[in-house]
């Protein structure tokens, strides 16, 4: 059984500018007792504050919020990619995540390559790979462009690669960001439909976008954030009413 | 988003904070986990040198190439220099900058290991080790094509090791246990402090020559302590000893094992305060 249960998570970024991420800072705070230290240390920002969350087989949720309200940091610790500092974090089923495509992607290498080394990095094993190769290759639709470099292709087309490969490992939980809409409609119809098997089967879907289309379409659940917190978590249509609501009102 | 200033002390905190049993654990399982991705790193390792010579006539033999062509010249050039010969020098010269390339290229490209691929770091889970042993698998695939050089120049003044030459494996793996715990923390180190790596270049720079890489250790009469007290030198020696026909004295074991133990435990501990620190970093 797949599920996701987030207790009291908090995530603070240190923010590091090019002087106080050297030694010499560091060594002069020594030197003259820390005054410059105290005065210029790293400031914190607290990407996520005290978030609760639990999601279950079968949820697909949607994150709605304004951007830096903590989407994509939340998708990150549930891929458990940051630790959270404060709070525990539990997860239970095998992860796909499918974040910033333009990252964890070789541009010099070829579409198959990529997808190896994909395949690789998602756990996967060179045979199982290979016996999935094919069908990974005929989603994507790429056919003849599979065999040159990924610099060539559009940000579509790599949509299209890391999708095929990330829902190829049949993962309990999908973890989706924005980037899902760069693809052709005939593209996202095709993904949609995909995505629609992973619920059949009662994955859990935790989508971030800024489409409400894409939103309401895909979840409906979702979870309203603001500077890190859980505003609240509700239907989807409520949910977005409500973000339209406070935008208006220039609440965030 | 709220920002705050924090205290001074901030990454002391942290480091205390962090510094317990469950982050020890937490960190030998990312080294373990790590190791059995071994089909992952070892692609990626393998894919890196391929990527670097691709559409290059003759591909990663430049590697041998380009070391053949460096000892040769150095080989000339510094026999004379030295007033040595050539059939005894060369062979020493050369196994001394295969060994010293690999030794050296380990460091260097250790305090990059995690921000040269901060993407993929970012993008997606794996165990943040698997980068410390994709780096080793790397630079080994690159000390192999070098160690071709060494075995033609020996087969070239007919040197024969016999069997001491076997115990440059043993030599070997302590170089590459050195190398691991020295790519972990330089890597680290160098994701949160940007001066690291230029700073560990210099080093690196200078070590070359302090160390008995070009020159031969009889040459320095009266000052042991500064081979004895180098253990960079030390771990030069345990391999090229062996290649080159003589099994380095007990002392010098006993040297490169205690550096082993000492940056394992410097690296560990590192590590442990660390790891769920660096995907921030990076």
């Amino acid at each position: 059984m797949a599920q996701i249960r987030l207790d009291h998570v908090s995530v603070a970024f240190p923010i590091y500018d090019a002087s106080s991420r050297s030694l010499k800072k560091r060594m002069l705070g020594a030197a003259t007792g820390g005054r410059i230290q105290s005065e210029s240390g790293p400031s914190v920002v607290q990407a996520l504050d005290d978030v609760t969350l639990h999601f279950q087989h079968g949820d697909r949720v949607g994150l709605v919020g304004h951007n830096g309200a903590g989407k994509t940091t939340l998708l990150r610790v549930l891929a458990g990619i940051y630790e959270p500092g404060n709070g525990t974090v539990q997860v239970d089923g095998h992860i796909a995540p499918l974040f910033d495509i333009a990252l964890g992607m070789d541009p010099e290498s070829t579409g198959y390559e990529n997808i190896v080394l994909r395949g690789l990095y998602l756990g996967l094993s060179h045979d199982e790979i290979r016996e999935r190769m094919s069908e990974i290759a005929e989603f994507t639709e790429l056919g003849g462009f599979l065999d040159l470099p990924i610099r060539t292709y559009s940000a579509g087309m790599r949509m299209r690669l890391a999708f095929a490969v990330s829902t190829s490992i049949h993962p309990d939980i999908l973890l989706l960001d924005e980037g899902i809409g760069a693809g052709d409609a005939a593209f996202l119809e095709k993904a949609n439909r995909r995505l629609q098997e992973f619920t059949n089967r009662a994955a859990i879907i935790v989508l971030a976008s800024h489409s409400e289309q894409l939103v309401t379409q895909m979840c409906p659940t979702s979870v309203l954030m603001e500077h890190g917190r859980v505003i609240r978590v509700g239907d989807t249509e409520d949910i977005l009413a409500r973000y339209r609501r406070r935008v208006a009102r220039g609440l965030v | 988003m709220d920002t705050a200033p924090t205290s001074r002390s901030w990454l002391l905190d942290q480091f205390r904070a962090a510094a317990n049993r469950k982050q020890f654990l937490l960190a030998l399982r990312d080294l373990g986990d790590g190791a059995r991705r071994w089909q992952l790193w070892g692609y990626m390792g393998l894919h890196e040198i391929r990527q670097r010579y691709r559409r290059s006539v003759i591909g990663p033999l430049w590697i041998t190439l380009s070391m053949g062509i460096t000892v040769s010249a150095l080989g000339v050039l510094y026999g004379a220099i030295l007033k040595v010969e050539v059939a005894g020098y060369l062979p020493f010269l050369t196994a001394g900058f295969v060994i010293w390339g690999l030794l050296a290229n380990l460091i260097t490209d250790g305090t990059r290991v995690f921000t040269a691929v901060e993407g993929f770091i970012r993008q997606m889970p794996a165990p943040l080790s698997v980068h410390v042993y994709r780096l080793v698998w790397s630079n080994l695939i690159i000390f192999g094509h070098n160690l071709l050089v060494f075995v033609a120049i020996a087969l070239w003044f007919g040197l024969n090791p016999g069997w001491s030459a076997l115990m440059a494996v043993p030599g070997l793996l302590l170089l590459i246990a050195n190398g691991l715990w020295l790519t972990l923390l330089l890597g680290l180190l160098s994701a949160r402090f940007r001066d690291v790596p230029l700073i560990t270049g210099s080093v690196v720079q200078v070590l070359f020559f302090i160390t008995p890489v070009i020159w031969q250790p009889e040459m320095l009469p009266g000052r042991p302590l500064l081979l004895v007290g180098n253990p960079f030198y030390q771990l030069l020696e345990v391999v090229r000893g062996p290649l080159l026909g003589h099994v380095p004295p007990l002392e010098t074991w006993l040297v490169v094992a205690v550096f082993t133990v000492v940056g394992w435990a410097l690296a560990l501990l590192f590590f442990t305060a660390y790891r769920w620190r660096l995907s921030y970093w990076v």
